[in-house]
């Protein structure tokens, strides 16, 4: 999206060719929206007051099936992350009940102990869930639109939250699950292929309900709590589990390029100077 | 070393002759580092420096990677997350490694296709080619079973795909596929043996590339004319040569430096561009992904596996004369394993006496049209193997077999080389003016 970014890839030219496996991953399923979050491109920041929002929709609504269970919840006060001072996080962590092998029993969770695991055995770990869904960007699996627009996991979620919709008339009333036309991956009944077994419909039947309708949380600090928002808030908050060291990462990466940048004029001049009496031109 | 005349190392202290004469090895570094080198050498002679860089890179990183990672079925992905979360620096030192791997085949792709381009394989320089192959195919094997380290579905699946090729082996496949997995199927003995051997192999690379450069110290470089440095006297060959530092030395380091920047800019921003998302999924035994697809650097030879299906007439007519004992998927293994055999059977397919592409009008296109292909094979091997893609990888990789057996052979007899140059300064003097003797 941004210029830089632009730039990035048009370094990263040689990989782009060779990175169509990246594209190949979720397979299926509809239209992906393209999101701007705050985080895109290489001088992208996480916006600490939109992952605190995000952090309240995942407590509220996704944590009753879901778990974050390589998350520590201490990471929540962390630089470049929610940024909760360490009081709240204490007190936030008391919330979840964690078993302890020690005392062989359950305890209120400390800040050092990790997020739950998922409670529901089919509701999947959110923690990488921005990281694992990344793969959808098209198009032709080559990844431009990842390259280019910087769309990835965090746009899949969003996409996925707000693409619940009334199930195509081909499908039986009691088909299991919640139609969905973001999902590729879930069940899909016969009545609605065609004669080669093919889908007739991008989306499919995902087993989690819609679990965002609008105004599920109130937002603390006012922000708005339509679909739209918190769909983006907790997307974006879990683009920060599955990559919480993100802003560490650019500012090393970018700190790198500049260092090497000025290494490289250096060398150059350097290089320069020593083979002009070998190529028999001046040396100034 | 070397056959090219030039000063050696003497000894002039006491305390260097004491030093020389029990351990010559100041001497060695002095003539390794000061090699003759041919002044002529362009921008595509600085990938061995790019490639050495990536070993030490992968091994250094590697070893701080070792110190945090738990190789077992139940730990090894937490631990990776842990690296990812709880390690200082440990977040940047993995993407380093896992984004090395591609720099590294990025380097490795490029110096072997300059190596195709300007006769690099051709004699004097077999021996180098050859160990060069070597270093290739175990970087295969390297990165491949790095891959399974991070116990992600890609990796877990990854594995139980490549090490069933070994199963198509008749007769013996099945025995083999058992003993490279450590038992029936993937699993924690395939894990361990995997991280054993992934830390090991390295160090056989480095010991490889050691011998590498040894081989081509003793030849001399090749270079972009194919013409050899003259070597009857020290005053002609310093006519076609400059010693190695500081001339290549800085102009490798520059070029290593323009590429780290752009290898820094990926790693800070775009990580996980070349990598399989999938990889984040942790390893789950009973649900397949809808693709598996190997990392981008192994798609063309995958492509090349893929390509050879039972309705292709060769392998039809493979499976006939033997009795069914080649079938379509042994068939598509040995394809894989013979595109890189033919590769390295170059220096003996090649018939032409002229050694550098410049000054062959004829193999220029087509060796243009392997560069193609090699990229198309690459694309292919990323798509489903169906429909179209799989006429494509046919096709392509039938071109790749036709190139190194049939065409390379051919074009050594048929071809009506370009006048060379006469020497090495001749060919420099025609791009730089007249050249001034340097100071020294």
């Amino acid at each position: 999206m941004t210029p830089m970014i632009k730039k990035v890839g048009i370094a990263a030219v040689t990989a782009l060719g060779l990175s169509a496996s990246s594209a190949m991953a979720a397979g299926g399923g509809g239209h992906i929206e393209d999101v701007d979050f705050s985080f895109e491109g290489p001088f992208g920041k996480f916006d600490p007051i939109q992952l605190q929002r995000g952090l309240k929709v995942y407590t509220e609504v996704c944590s009753a099936c879901h778990g974050l269970q390589y998350v520590p919840i201490r990471t929540l006060s962390d630089e470049g992350g929610p940024q909760l001072p360490e009081d709240q996080v204490r007190a936030y962590a008391g919330r979840f009940e964690v078993f302890d092998a020690d005392i062989d029993d359950f305890r209120p969770a400390t800040p050092t102990d990790h997020f739950p695991k998922s409670s529901l055995d089919n509701a999947p770990d959110l923690s990488l869930m921005a990281k694992k869904r990344a793969g959808f960007s098209g198009p032709y699996g080559t990844g431009m639109n990842q390259l280019f627009k910087g769309m990835g996991g965090p746009e899949y979620i969003y996409s996925l939250l707000t693409a619940y919709e009334e199930p195509p008339e081909c499908a039986p009333e009691d088909f299991p699950g919640s139609y969905n036309k973001v999902f590729g991956a879930g069940g899909y009944p016969d009545s609605c292929k065609d004669e080669n077994g093919k889908h007739t419909t991008e989306g499919s039947w995902i087993a989690m309900a819609q679990p965002l309708y609008g105004d599920d949380v109130e937002f603390d600090d006012g922000h708005a709590a339509d679909l739209h928002n918190v769909s983006k808030d907790v997307s974006a908050f879990l683009m920060w589990t599955a990559e919480p060291k993100m802003m560490q990462r650019k500012n090393a990466g970018l700190t790198g390029v500049i260092f090497l940048t000025l290494l490289s004029v250096l060398l150059y001049l350097t290089n320069k100077r020593i083979w002009a009496p070998i190529k028999g031109k001046k040396t100034s | 070393m070397g056959g090219i005349p030039h000063d050696h190392y003497e000894p002039k202290t006491n305390a260097e002759k004491w030093l020389d004469s029990r351990l010559p090895i100041v001497g060695l570094l002095y003539g390794t580092i000061m090699i003759p080198t041919p002044k002529n050498l362009n921008w595509m002679w600085i990938w061995g420096i790019v490639l050495t860089f990536c070993l030490a890179l992968q091994i250094v990183t590697g070893i701080v990677l070792v110190m945090h990672y738990t190789p077992h079925v139940d730990l090894a992905f937490a631990s990776i997350e842990h690296i990812m979360r709880n390690v200082n620096g440990g977040h940047f030192i993995r993407y380093l490694h896992m984004n090395g791997a591609s720099l590294f085949f990025v380097a490795v792709y490029a110096h072997i296709f300059r190596g195709l381009y300007y006769g690099s394989y051709k004699a004097p320089r077999e021996i180098t080619w050859i160990i060069g192959m070597l270093i290739y195919l175990m970087m295969m094997g390297t990165a491949f079973m790095g891959y399974v380290l991070p116990w992600g579905q890609m990796s877990f699946w990854g594995a139980t795909v490549i090490t069933g090729l070994f199963g198509a082996i008749p007769f013996i496949g099945e025995p083999i596929q058992t003993w490279l997995l450590g038992g029936p199927a993937v699993d924690n003995a395939t894990l361990n043996r995997f991280f054993s051997l992934h830390y090991l192999l390295p160090f056989i690379i480095a010991a490889l590339v050691a011998v590498h450069i040894w081989a081509f110290h003793t030849t001399g470089n090749n270079n972009p004319t194919g013409v050899e440095v003259r070597r009857t006297s020290k005053a002609e060959a310093e006519k076609d040569t400059v010693p190695f530092w500081p001339y290549f030395v800085i102009k490798d380091l520059f070029a290593l430096a323009v590429i780290l920047a752009v290898f820094f800019a990926i790693v800070g921003f775009m990580p996980n561009y070349l990598g399989h998302p999938d990889n984040y999924v942790e390893a789950n035994a009973l649900s397949t992904p809808a693709h598996i697809v190997p990392e981008w650097y192994f798609l063309p030879f995958y492509a090349i596996l893929r390509a050879f299906t039972g309705d292709v007439w060769v392998v039809m007519f493979a499976s006939w004369i033997t009795g069914g004992i080649i079938d379509a998927k042994f068939f598509g293994v040995l394809a894989m394993f013979g595109a890189i055999a033919v590769m390295a059977l170059a220096p003996w397919l090649d018939t032409s006496s002229v050694r550098s592409g410049r000054y062959r009008p004829m193999f220029k296109w087509w060796f243009a049209l392997l560069v193609l292909d090699f990229f198309v094979l690459m694309w292919a091997g990323a798509m489903p193997a169906e429909g179209i893609y799989g006429v494509i990888s046919l096709v392509a990789s039938a071109y790749w077999f036709l190139y190194f057996l049939i065409i390379l052979p051919l074009l050594g007899v048929i071809e009506k080389p370009l006048p060379q140059p006469e020497t090495i300064e001749e060919d420099f003097k025609a791009h730089y003016g007249k050249a001034e003797t340097p100071a020294e």
